[in-house]
């Protein structure tokens, strides 16, 4: 009963905390509509010490910036991920497995599962499905000289028909029973020897690139293709068991009727999954790993971008005592102080906000490569800075902004004029 | 240390912002034993021994090799041991309770890994129980697990199903940045339940070699031998297998290393900036020093020694926080980064930073403070 009463009351003030941040950030930007003090003063007395000025917006742009840049990586990797599934595709693996490296089901259920409800059909060839065997093969990384793992998917010839959105860029499709390679664009730059026309030798099998496909910046870009028949005798594995199904469905809204139809199969020992939430699973750990490294260090260097505002506001504060004190002499009243100095804190970390998100905006697209931990196999993807992203960079600017310059102007506004005065 | 009252005169006349200083170090030293301790847990430093080979299918890790290669690899001159693994990959209850499960050979385990050490008393159990199972020390303690606990862990390779393991013994690695999450079970009974098409095919070899500087050419041996043969191999010493698995981290590494630079940067601005301020006020104070005869230098020393006071203790209780902190970040991001160690070789090399910071950011200001003449900062009162 106790923790859950605390727990409760921890809930409550940070919501009023939050709330209060809310409203003092409110309040000090819409200020100098109703302040009696004019901008221009704040403006003024920002030039007057503009080399604390400059030290607190590098601070605050800083940590926007690695805050804005960290979430970003998350974001691209987790939206390469996602852009792999199709929302019209079901993945069919083996019951329990959770990823396709740990499955294993047989051509025989692969054919059955083509006559369920739901399944996409072409007039030729039947039900629109690939089956994949997925290996992992490590080449030469053109940057670095050393091996990297890329994995390799055997699926099947119509795969285009079925991953609707990956199209051949240059060269053509493998022909189906060859040895014969098409390789994504991304692994197509990482990897020594995977260009158009090349012939490589990996698994005891010599290959051909003849082509380069454009899986529209998914996790396909960094793989490499072939058929996977072929690609079950190189790699010396049974010639009837594959690793996943990947199935195109009629359409999206057929995928329940489908899965039904296969799991109220009593013959099949296999899960159904939306290909989305497949690749969407597969980017947690990954993600979860970023966003908490990230987090962590945003937080830290917010407490120290906090620390030298307030430095500055506090010395902005004791250079301007007269000031001040003339200004309440004058007639101004406490809070028209505490406002004015409340506006130029803001102004300070707005600016440092939109600083460090322009700084990391051409990060935007910039790829980078990391390991999937579920494939063991290099993954190329890209930052991604969203609009949303950098609200919540100015927003997180402007909160360091008011933590900094709230206990500062408050200090300033109550200091007695008499005394102030007296210091001259 | 004559001069050390006025110093401390000097530091506390403004006990705010000398707590907000002192604050920026400490936060600034926290994270910069953080990035490192996070840079560390990437490149895996010093965990490989010069004595080990590592042997892997040619074509990648994921590849099995023959177990009959074992014997072949023995024959090679300068092979004292060799022990073989396979990856198990299950999975103990839920999917995020991930630690890596590996299938030994229980007669070569300790003479090849010797830094895993298990009580001889848990070693003879696990000899005799098929089903036995040692598990390192933080993984037991992760999940609770106590000696005679009966584990199961759910496969979809090796023909599937739940397999049921006895722990039998917890091993500790000698040296803290040994890992302790793995989890240990017999070849025999592995070999026994999983298909035929499998069987007698091994993940990845490790080897001793007797002379260090003899492991190249070990490693060229072996894969001569193996040459043309379908299963291919590749023999890479330890620390370059552990060097080239870090590479394939890509850019993780150099972002780290960017955003400590851009920290460090952004620090070295907030405080030199507050100690620029502080010398700046102090102007006609430091001239009425020089008008009574303190000279140049003293007047440098008194700057300097404030400002490498504060970076000194600042930096200190930012290490000390660390220190604290760091167990239990450890705890909370095991199950992605298990290795998370503050050694002590970061600390001195934070202290060290630190100190730099704070003699950088005192120079600026305090040799303007020496060049002052003393006429013009008398005029200014």
């Amino acid at each position: 009963m106790l923790p859950k009463l605390f727990f409760g009351l921890v809930i409550t003030l940070a919501a009023i905390f939050v709330f209060l941040l809310g409203l003092t950030i409110l309040v000090g930007l819409l200020a100098p509509f109703f302040n009696t003090v004019p901008v221009s003063y704040n403006f003024r007395s920002i030039r007057a010490r503009w080399t604390s000025t400059i030290v607190a917006i590098v601070g605050i742009a800083g940590t926007v910036g690695v805050f804005v840049a960290m979430l970003s990586l998350a974001r691209g990797f987790k939206a390469t991920m996602v852009a792999s599934g199709s929302p019209g595709n079901a993945l069919v693996m083996r019951a329990g497995s959770s990823s396709e490296m740990m499955g294993g089901i047989t051509l025989e259920t692969i054919k059955h599962l083509g006559d369920k409800t739901g399944v996409a059909r072409d007039a030729t060839r039947g039900a629109l499905l690939t089956q994949d065997v997925v290996g992992v093969v490590a080449l030469p990384l053109v940057s670095t000289g050393t091996d990297a793992n890329v994995q390799v998917r055997g699926v099947s010839p119509n795969v285009l028909q079925i991953r609707t959105f990956v199209r051949i860029a240059q060269g053509r499709m493998f022909q189906p029973g060859l040895t014969e390679l098409v390789v994504g664009q991304n692994a197509s730059k990482t990897y020594a020897g995977l260009q158009l026309g090349n012939t490589i030798t990996f698994a005891g099998g010599r290959w051909k690139v003849v082509g380069v496909f454009d899986a529209g910046g998914s996790a396909f870009d960094s793989e490499v293709w072939c058929d996977s028949t072929i690609l079950n005798q190189i790699l010396q594995r049974p010639s009837n068991i594959f690793q996943s199904a990947t199935i195109h469905l009629t359409s999206p809204g057929e995928f329940q009727s489908f899965k039904d139809a296969v799991i109220s199969d009593p013959q099949m020992n296999v899960d159904v999954v939306r290909e989305i939430d497949y690749y969407a699973k597969q980017s947690t750990t990954m993600t979860k790993l970023i966003t908490v490294l990230g987090s962590i260090v945003a937080i830290i260097m917010a407490v120290g971008a906090v620390f030298g505002a307030l430095n500055t506001m506090y010395s902005a504060v004791a250079e301007r005592g007269r000031e001040i004190a003339t200004m309440r002499a004058l007639g101004f009243s406490n809070l028209n102080v505490l406002l004015s100095f409340l506006f130029e804190a803001l102004l300070i970390s707005i600016v440092g906000g939109l600083i460090g998100c322009l700084a990391v905006l051409p990060l935007n697209g910039l790829t980078t490569s990391t390991m999937n931990f579920q494939t063991f196999s290099n993954l190329a993807f890209a930052f991604k800075i969203t609009f949303d992203l950098l609200l919540m960079g100015i927003v997180f600017a402007l909160v360091m902004g008011v933590l900094g310059g709230l206990l500062p102007a408050i200090r300033a506004s109550i200091r007695p004029v008499a005394v102030a005065l007296r210091d001259l | 240390m004559k001069f050390a009252r006025i110093i401390f005169a000097n530091l506390k006349r403004k006990p705010i912002r000398l707590l907000l200083t002192l604050g920026s170090f400490a936060v600034a030293l926290l994270l910069f034993s953080f990035l490192a301790v996070v840079r560390g847990a990437f490149i895996l430093n010093d965990v490989a021994s010069a004595n080990r080979l590592i042997v892997i299918n040619r074509t990648s890790i994921i590849n099995l090799i023959p177990l009959s290669y074992r014997d072949k690899i023995l024959r090679i001159p300068g092979v004292t041991y060799v022990t073989h693994y396979n990856w198990f990959g299950g999975i103990y209850q839920r999917e995020e309770n991930f630690f890596p499960q590996f299938v030994i050979d229980p007669e070569n385990q300790r003479q090849v890994m010797p830094e895993l050490v298990v009580s001889d008393d848990q070693w003879n159990a696990f000899l005799k129980d098929r089903q036995g199972a040692i598990a390192g020390a933080k993984t037991a303690e992760r999940f609770g697990w106590k000696i005679g606990d009966r584990i199961p862990i759910k496969t979809t390779l090796y023909g599937g199903g739940a397999w049921e393991f006895n722990l039998v013994g917890i091993y500790h690695g000698k040296r803290p940045q040994d890992d302790d999450t793995q989890f240990w079970f017999r070849w025999d009974y592995f070999e026994e339940r999983i298909p035929q098409e499998v069987k007698g095919q091994i993940g990845w070899y490790v080897l001793r070699v007797k002379d260090p500087d003899d492991a190249p050419r070990v490693a060229k041996a072996i894969d001569a031998e193996f040459l043309n043969s379908p299963n291919e191999t590749k023999t890479e010493t330890e620390s370059t297998w552990i060097a080239n698995w870090v590479k394939q981290w890509g850019n993780i590494q150099v972002l780290i290393l960017t955003i400590g630079g851009v920290v460090f940067f952004t620090l070295l601005l907030v405080t030199g900036n507050t100690m620029a301020i502080s010398v700046r006020e102090r102007t006609s104070e430091l001239a009425v020093f020089k008008a009574i005869g303190f000279s140049d230098r003293s007047v440098l020393f008194f700057v300097l020694a404030e400002s490498i006071t504060i970076s000194l203790f600042g930096g200190l209780t930012g290490l000390l926080l660390a220190k604290l902190l760091m167990p239990v970040l450890a705890k909370g991001l095991s199950s992605i980064l298990p290795i998370l160690i503050l050694s002590w070789g970061i600390l001195g090399l934070g202290l060290l930073t630190a100190l730099l910071v704070g003699l950088l950011s005192g120079l600026l200001p305090g040799l303007g403070a020496m060049r002052l003449r003393v006429v013009n900062a008398l005029r200014r009162v």
